[in-house]
């Protein structure tokens, strides 16, 4: 019993990375319409930003928290202005087709300068250490990762389902050119939209420098995974995806402990399980 | 950038060679495939590194300036048995190519182990792990050069299970390398009066081992073998760290460590690990001139692995094969015998043989992670603490299963 608590809080702390990254995904798909292959590797750009900004800048990982973000949003919106706009009004695949060829590009990228295996980022020196909770000894740099990012999704959820802002950018997904004649400048509400779901890909980048290693391919691996939370959860729910994400970094945390071959596989069964029920996913509307 | 360049005119060539018509039986041209993990998890431990130690193995040979012809393709296997076979028949039948060297990864290993049989090429596997090239599958076209899970079992886990971890608890890659791995382990924690007391499969290529290890920590286990590999392995080292199992008097049986990881994980993490490699670049001059001319070629500076040592000795000695043959007979049994019949001997393994089951036998080294403030350079990590025969690391010939032997 005390084996299935501590698997519980593990999947707990997985399922923090599925949620903020799916619920980065989500709004792109949102608000956007475009579904956004690139998010594993602009994560990827997230966890190296730390990584750069430490070992050439001498910055640390509290200062890496707010401005790998920042300069990655950066780059996301760039990409954004030049290359993403353009596909407005086409159909998904062409924003599928663009956007995975751009997460290539940057993993090709990196692969070419740092390899595979990846580089070492130590954990901050406050969040060094656990503490024994009776059923397991819990590293303080989980639990901080567990608490953070349910803080930055409930805030994101915030902001854009009960804030002034968020209701404008709803509207403009809805009628873009109604919302424009009301004087709010549209193409840059979603250039900046998209900047902010970049954003929260490189904030779970850096929060999972410390764990995982810093590798080119790490979020190559993981947005697959990803993405299945994203369908199982529907498209485009903002609370759906975190719900779901934290969900099945639980349901994956149990078959690691229950049937551990399967670990891998699980979230794709419930995905194919979920599409056969319910098309839309748990909490997506009718299309 | 040159060495790609190199490689891409060396392509070139061999294009041209495959459209024009190709060699007959008995002359002075050679084509080598290396095929790896050319961009997953292996990647930097084999990858583009053993082409280029193929290309130097070339270069080094001398062979050129005496009429031969040598070419290399190389070939992105990407961990799957599947495409591996595809890409060597493609190499056998299309683009005639009579030696195939690397592969990591022991599923692929065994797999194209089979193909080169069949089409009487030459194999000389340095990346793959599994005894069982040598053992059950051993074959008259195969030779297994830089190490497997015999040796790394005979000498890590021994060590090991005399110093007094005598109960273990094994993570394990799930395919034919964990297994092997695994099996050889078990083995000789048993024969040394120790025991398995639990494990845990994790699919290849898994980032998070949190499950895992807490599995292995409530077990109870005095030692947690790692029968893992690459990135698998930094990954499980690192998480064992952040879980405090290693404070908690749980040793970490790191049973096959690369160079790469060494570094991929840091030393402050990494030190005091024990394993096992058969070549490492700070050795003496010879291999720290080696490993100079190989890094300066490297696209991210980095010293040559075990395995990519291997693939320049183990060419080395096939050229030297050939050349006492005095020409290429494109039929594998028949070089891979010349080969057996020679003793090896290079600049970065030192002396030693090829055994009739395929295994080259040479010494095996017990080295220690340095203490980052030991380490006096970005690639200055292990710390040599003795060293095994190479008749008492690898499977001795009474031993072996190889059906080779029983002729």
């Amino acid at each position: 019993m005390q084996a299935l608590y501590a698997q519980l809080l593990v999947g707990l702390i997985n399922g923090s990375f599925y949620a903020l990254l799916s619920l980065g995904l989500a709004v792109i798909f949102g608000m956007l319409n475009i579904i956004n292959f690139a998010h594993g590797a602009l994560y990827m750009m997230g966890a190296f930003c730390a990584y750069f900004l430490l070992n050439l800048g001498g910055i640390n990982y509290w200062w890496a928290l707010l401005l790998a973000p920042i300069i990655v949003g950066i780059f996301g919106m760039i990409l954004e202005r030049t290359l993403l706009q353009w596909l407005t009004g086409l159909d998904h695949l062409y924003g599928l087709l663009l956007t995975f060829g751009i997460a290539l590009i940057v993993q090709g990228i990196f692969q070419n300068y740092f390899g595979s295996s990846g580089l070492p980022y130590a954990i901050p020196d406050q969040l060094r250490g656990g503490m024994n909770l009776g059923f397991m000894f819990l590293p303080i740099y989980r639990g901080w990762v567990v608490v953070f990012s349910l803080v930055v999704c409930l805030a994101t959820w915030f902001l854009i389902e009960r804030t002034r802002l968020g209701a404008y950018l709803r509207a403009a997904t809805e009628n873009p050119t109604l919302v424009r004649a009301f004087g709010i400048n549209v193409p840059r509400m979603i250039t900046l939209t998209y900047g902010l779901g970049v954003g929260l890909a490189a904030l779970a980048g850096v929060l999972s420098a410390p764990i995982n290693q810093v590798r080119p391919l790490m979020g190559a691996d993981l947005i697959i995974v990803v993405f299945a939370v994203v369908v199982i959860g529907g498209m485009g729910s903002i609370m759906g995806s975190i719900i779901t994400g934290f969900a099945l970094g639980v349901v994956e945390g149990l078959t690691k402990y229950f049937y551990p071959e399967a670990s891998n596989t699980v979230v794709f069964v419930l995905m194919v399980l979920v599409l056969l029920v319910k098309p839309t996913g748990l909490t997506g509307r009718a299309a | 950038m040159k060495s790609r360049f190199i490689a891409s005119l060396l392509l070139g060539t061999a294009l041209t060679l495959a459209a024009g018509g190709m060699a007959s039986a008995g002359d002075k041209v050679v084509k080598i495939g290396a095929l790896s993990d050319q961009s997953g998890l292996y990647s930097d431990l084999g990858g583009p590194g053993s082409t280029l130690a193929t290309q130097m193995a070339i270069e080094d040979s001398g062979l050129a300036g005496k009429g031969w012809k040598i070419d290399v393709i190389s070939g992105d296997h990407q961990n799957k048995p599947d495409i591996g076979t595809s890409i060597a028949r493609q190499w056998f039948d299309v683009d005639k190519v009579d030696i195939i060297v690397d592969v990591p990864n022991s599923g692929v290993a065994l797999a194209v182990n089979n193909v080169v049989k069949e089409k009487n090429g030459v194999y000389i596997n340095s990346g793959a792990a599994t005894s069982d090239l040598t053992n059950a599958q051993c074959s008259p076209n195969t030779v297994h050069w830089t190490y497997d899970t015999y040796m790394l079992a005979h000498t890590t886990g021994q060590a090991l299970v005399k110093a007094g971890g005598t109960s273990w608890f094994f993570l394990t890659a799930d395919y034919a390398f964990g297994a092997a791995l695994e099996r050889d382990t078990t083995a000789v924690v048993t024969a040394n009066g120790g025991k398995v007391i639990g494990g845990v499969k994790h699919p290849l290529n898994t980032s998070d081992f949190s499950s895992f290890l807490l599995q292995a920590q409530s077990s109870g286990a005095k030692v947690i073998g790692l029968a893992n590999a690459g990135g698998d392995t930094t990954n499980s080292i690192k998480q064992a760290a952040e879980f405090g199992l290693t404070k908690g008097g749980q040793k970490l049986a790191a049973l096959l460590l690369f160079l790469t990881d060494v570094k991929s994980i840091g030393l402050d993490i990494a030190q005091g690990l024990n394993f096992t490699e058969t070549f490492y670049w700070d050795m003496n001059d010879q291999t720290r001139a080696f490993s100079d001319r190989f890094a300066k070629r490297m696209r991210n500076g980095a010293p040559p692995t075990m395995v990519q040592a291997g693939v320049y000795a183990g060419l080395l000695h096939y050229f030297k094969a050939l050349e006492a043959l005095g020409e290429n007979p494109h039929d594998g049994v028949k070089v891979v015998d010349k080969m057996k019949s020679i003793p090896t001997e290079d600049a970065l393994f030192g002396k030693g043989e090829i055994q009739p089951n395929g295994r080259t036998i040479h010494t095996a080294y017990l080295f220690e992670v340095k203490k980052p403030s030991e380490s006096k350079g970005p690639w200055d990590l292990y710390k040599l603490v003795g060293s095994v025969p190479g008749d008492q690391a690898f499977t001795p010939l009474d031993k072996s299963a190889c059906a080779l032997l029983k002729k």
